[in-house]
């Protein structure tokens, strides 16, 4: 974990240009698989990731129904071309835990009562990957899910910080994902003010535990205005869904 | 855990008893909302193993041996020795666990597990190097799950660490490309000891170490690994439900405090 070169200048400037506080260009499109109950497109940063939502429908096997409430699956997964060195297209140990916490994050979020003995599949594809590629998937899928008209609480959205040079700094890249010392994926349901993701790795001091999760959220936020008016745009023709930076600090 | 029996109405029943009561301040079985199970370790009981232990967390069984032999390193991290936990339930740690590959859940669990070693940099890696680039030595540890109730994600890790804390490895010389075996046996690099606390919210209350009834009832689970220094260095929330900024610093805060009565715990046990 030691830094050899430094990712963060004496300016205070970051590999890409950005200040701790700024997040990544993001830009999100609903609706764009014609043959999914719902889907979105996220690009955050040079992530570039689809996500679909099929379902409500019948459960497959049959032994799996919930009497009470849908099934959620979800499978995240990378394309063979996604990274720098090609991947194996099956699923790796990383992509099924990943599949695991992602459904977790969107599943408070759904009203899957209203879905008894029923299947909800949400698909998450990164066609390219970027670090916080968990959190872009979230997002995006939390858009499909709504784009597919299945009754939700909340939109999920998610952000990450992290610890780069030692510093507490929002929505990290490819390179200070492998090269800084610490990583924190967050989602949660803005409105209801609730977390439904949250992983750490890195070594955070207490205060900057604090602060990192704080930041998460704060960046959160930022995206999950995008993230409306990515919606309303589909659905009202409203603003365009890229939005400048500028507008926090 | 996968190897949990769901079942709704008793579930619903014992849910609305145990918030009862932990409103009170109880739990169904006495402890206090901080206290953990017993917790017993047992180490180098696996003579063929480089190092192991038996971790018994209440009812909760886990065994973890250490195996060391030499491979290629990773590509991208080249001046390192390579790591890996994995860990498997196996099918007669409970009734409803069954043979097969790891499920999603077994996998969370190692991962978890492996973050919390790695992240906190337990061992120091590249003490594991016997030529840059080419040959390091490998690590190994698997853990078996014996009996299930509960909190697998501790057992499991503070197996783990006891076992690698008490681990002799094989000393490997390398002579310019060939890596040979000395036959000497020599203590691993351990540098720290993590931690790992598991909590369970039932309600609004977070309940430390929760035992596998507790887990069939809670909302959401959230584990927070730390260091020597108290620094938190790993973390996973699980499960489909939520935790409110104010109950995640709150977690913290738990993990701290209880880490640190469990490090001396852990210490003592391997010497």
């Amino acid at each position: 974990m030691e830094n050899k070169k430094k990712l963060i200048s004496d300016a205070g400037v970051r590999t890409d240009g950005r200040r701790w506080n700024e997040l990544r260009p993001i830009r999100m499109e609903v609706g764009q698989l014609k043959n999914a109950d719902g889907s979105a497109y996220i690009e955050f940063g040079k992530n570039k990731i689809v996500a679909a939502v099929y379902g409500p429908k019948e459960v497959h096997p049959k032994h799996m129904v919930l009497p009470d409430r849908a099934l959620i699956r979800c499978r995240y997964h990378m394309a063979p071309f996604s990274v720098d060195e090609r991947k194996n297209p099956a699923p790796s140990r990383r992509e099924i835990e990943i599949s695991k916490v992602i459904r977790e994050a969107l599943e408070p979020a759904l009203i899957a009562e209203d879905y008894p003995r029923a299947a909800i599949q949400i698909f998450v594809e990164v066609l390219q990957s970027d670090g916080g590629s968990r959190v872009a998937g979230i997002t995006a899928a939390s858009l499909a899910l709504s784009d597919a008209g299945i009754n939700m609480r909340d939109l999920v959205v998610g952000c990450s910080s992290g610890i780069v040079d030692g510093q507490v700094v929002l929505d990290l890249n490819d390179t200070e994902d492998k090269e800084g010392s610490g990583d924190m994926p967050v989602a949660f349901m803005p409105n209801l003010n609730q977390v439904t993701l949250l992983q750490v790795d890195g070594i955070y001091t207490p205060e900057n535990f604090r602060k990192a999760f704080e930041l998460a959220m704060t960046g959160g936020r930022m995206v999950y205005e995008m993230q409306r008016k990515a919606l309303l745009e589909k659905y009202f023709g409203a603003s365009p869904s890229e939005t400048a930076m500028e507008e926090e600090e | 855990m996968s190897a949990v029996k769901k079942n709704y109405v008793v579930e619903t029943l014992r849910k609305a008893q145990m918030v009862e009561l932990l409103a009170k301040g109880k739990r169904v079985d006495g402890r206090s909302q901080d206290e953990t199970r017993a917790l017993k370790i047992e180490t180098r009981l696996i003579e063929k193993a480089n190092g192991s232990a038996k971790v018994s967390l209440g009812n909760t069984q886990v065994i973890a041996g250490v195996k060391v032999a030499t491979g290629t390193p990773f590509a991208d991290t080249p001046d390192k020795g390579v790591l890996m936990v994995n860990a498997e339930v196996l099918p007669l740690a409970s009734p409803y666990a069954e043979a097969g590959p790891p499920d999603e859940n077994a996998i969370e669990l190692a991962r978890v597990v492996d973050r919390g070693v790695r992240e906190s940099e337990m061992v120091d890696l590249s003490k594991l190097v016997l030529i840059a680039g080419k040959s390091v030595y490998t690590v190994f540890v698997d853990v078996n799950i014996l009996n299930v109730d509960g909190n697998l994600f501790d057992a499991t890790s503070y197996a783990v660490v006891s076992a690698l804390r008490t681990a002799k490895m094989p000393k490997f010389e390398a002579n310019g490309e060939k890596v040979t075996n000395t036959g000497k046996l020599v203590p691993f690099p351990v540098q720290k000891t993590p931690v790992s606390i598991t909590m369970a919210r039932i309600g609004s209350i977070i309940v430390v170490d929760p035992t596998a009834e507790e887990e069939a009832v809670m909302d959401a689970r959230i584990t927070l690994t730390t260091d020597d220094e108290e620094n938190i260095c790993a973390g996973q929330k699980g499960e489909a439900g939520t935790f409110t900024p104010a109950q995640v610093m709150e977690a913290a805060e738990k993990a701290i405090r209880k880490g640190r009565e469990l490090r001396s715990v852990i210490k003592e046990a391997t010497g």
